[in-house]
């Protein structure tokens, strides 16, 4: 959390850290990193009402960014703790299953990210850039229209996400440098 | 496709830079932040902290580094050094760490491992371990023996069964670090590192004797290793991380070369 905070400090973006849904109603804009697990983060955000509030957030148009485990409870469902989650774009969440045992799991570290399509928030990215990825499971939307870019760990898989005023990626732009920077700047900038 | 990971460890002391040869004559080297800030601008891959203050009065500086780092370096950062209790860790995540690093504690109470585990994720808990070659033996099957306190006390604890039990209670990562090969400048321990790759399923990060970058292409080629550690190879000037990474790029590994 504090990690995104001082990110967007940096691109001069004042990000206030709440579990309020009333907070989170009256942002401007919405990032969720989320951390943990796909089960007990749906069942805070349920117990606080916060999965309530960013489903208005979303309905009001505002600009929501998903990090991670943001962009995975995004989706219908996930497999991890078989959870029920926020379905603001169709699809499911499915864990990496490897035979090859050099490919470990969770898949971390640096990646390259192939953009398949323009969006304002992956302005000025570049194929060379690679971004920082933590994670074991991984999303697949319903419909492919809704990926805007694709990583590659054994097979192909959708590291960023979006639909209307919502966009997420599975890697963590506060960890990946200047070029992590400068889609958090992008989306300071972005109005949905 | 992963790319191999260059991370630079900075050893602090009362919040100073040190680097150790061989663990003992510790001599300043600089402001531990600026440093970190320099990598970082250079395209270092990942950053860790070492806290080899001897006081436990000093621990609250360590915070205080961490913190002024973790506002300026949007990279991982990780923290190690007398980490003994989750209470420990959690502290070193509030100011910013992303990963905590436990050695000498673990060993004593591998508890610890799945402990800190629970609370913050075992992707964010790397087991350091400080290993040295000795004789093959019925407590040492490897030839590679555990030891601790800056490699000062030998554990009679076999290196290849701890990393496997570390992976078991949870650790995500594993620091593979030869005091033999600390500090000399000649090369990381290939065959170690290498056994131990081979042996688990969570990445393995090489380190002790870097002294050039193709020390670096070997143990991440032979080695099998997914990181390389660096420290006294680019802190006094010989290299920096950008010489590194066009070598180890060069020679085909895959590399983050934009930054």
């Amino acid at each position: 959390m504090r990690s995104v905070q001082r990110a967007c400090s940096e691109v001069g973006m004042e990000a206030l850290v709440s579990g309020d849904p009333e907070v989170v109603r009256r942002a401007d804009k919405l990032i969720f990193p989320g951390v943990g697990a796909a089960g007990p983060a749906m069942k805070s955000l349920f117990e606080e009402g916060i999965d309530e509030a960013i489903k208005e957030v979303f309905l009001a148009g505002n600009p929501i960014l998903g990090i991670c485990l943001g962009l995975q409870v995004s989706l219908d469902f996930s497999e991890e703790n078989q959870t029920e989650t926020l379905s603001l774009v169709p699809g499911t969440v499915k864990k990496f299953r490897f035979n090859r045992k050099e490919l470990k799991i969770p898949h971390m570290g640096w990646n390259s990210v192939k953009l398949i399509k323009k969006h304002a928030v992956l302005n000025q990215i570049e194929p060379d850039d690679e971004f920082y990825f933590v994670h074991s499971y991984y999303a697949l939307p319903e419909n492919d229209e809704l990926v805007y870019a694709l990583t590659e760990y054994e097979h192909e898989f959708a590291s960023v996400i979006a639909k209307d005023n919502f966009i997420a990626t599975q890697f963590h732009p506060e960890k990946s440098g200047r070029v992590g920077l400068r889609l958090l700047n992008n989306f300071s900038e972005w109005s949905g | 496709m992963l790319s191999k990971r260059v991370i630079a460890c900075l050893d602090v002391r009362d919040g100073k830079l040190a680097k150790s040869v061989k663990f003992v004559n510790t001599k300043d080297i600089g402001d531990p932040v600026e440093k970190a800030r320099e990598y970082y601008l250079g395209g270092l891959d990942e950053l860790v902290f070492y806290d080899i203050t001897a006081s436990s009065d000093h621990r609250k500086i360590m915070l205080d580094v961490v913190e002024s780092v973790a506002s300026q370096v949007f990279i991982p950062l990780s923290v190690g050094g007398g980490i003994s209790s989750v209470s420990d860790a959690t502290d070193l995540r509030m100011a910013g760490a992303e990963k905590i690093n436990v050695n000498s504690a673990a060993v004593i109470d591998p508890q610890l491992i799945s402990e800190c585990a629970n609370s913050i994720g075992s992707q964010n808990v790397v087991l350091s371990m400080d290993i040295r070659k000795v004789q093959c033996s019925a407590l040492c099957p490897s030839g590679y023996e555990i030891v601790i306190e800056g490699g000062r006390r030998p554990m009679g604890l076999d290196a290849l069964d701890w990393a496997l039990k570390g992976e078991m209670l949870g650790a995500g990562e594993l620091v593979v670090n030869s005091i033999d090969a600390d500090g000399t400048k000649e090369g990381y321990e290939l065959s170690l590192t290498r056994m131990i790759s081979e042996a688990v399923s969570i990445p393995v990060i090489a380190s002790g004797g870097a002294g050039n970058s193709e020390h670096l292409f070997d143990v991440l080629k032979e080695g099998k290793a997914d990181a390389a550690l660096v420290a006294s190879m680019v802190h006094y000037g010989d290299y920096t991380i950008e010489e590194i990474k066009r070598y180890l790029s060069g020679r085909g590994l895959k590399i983050r070369m934009s930054w």
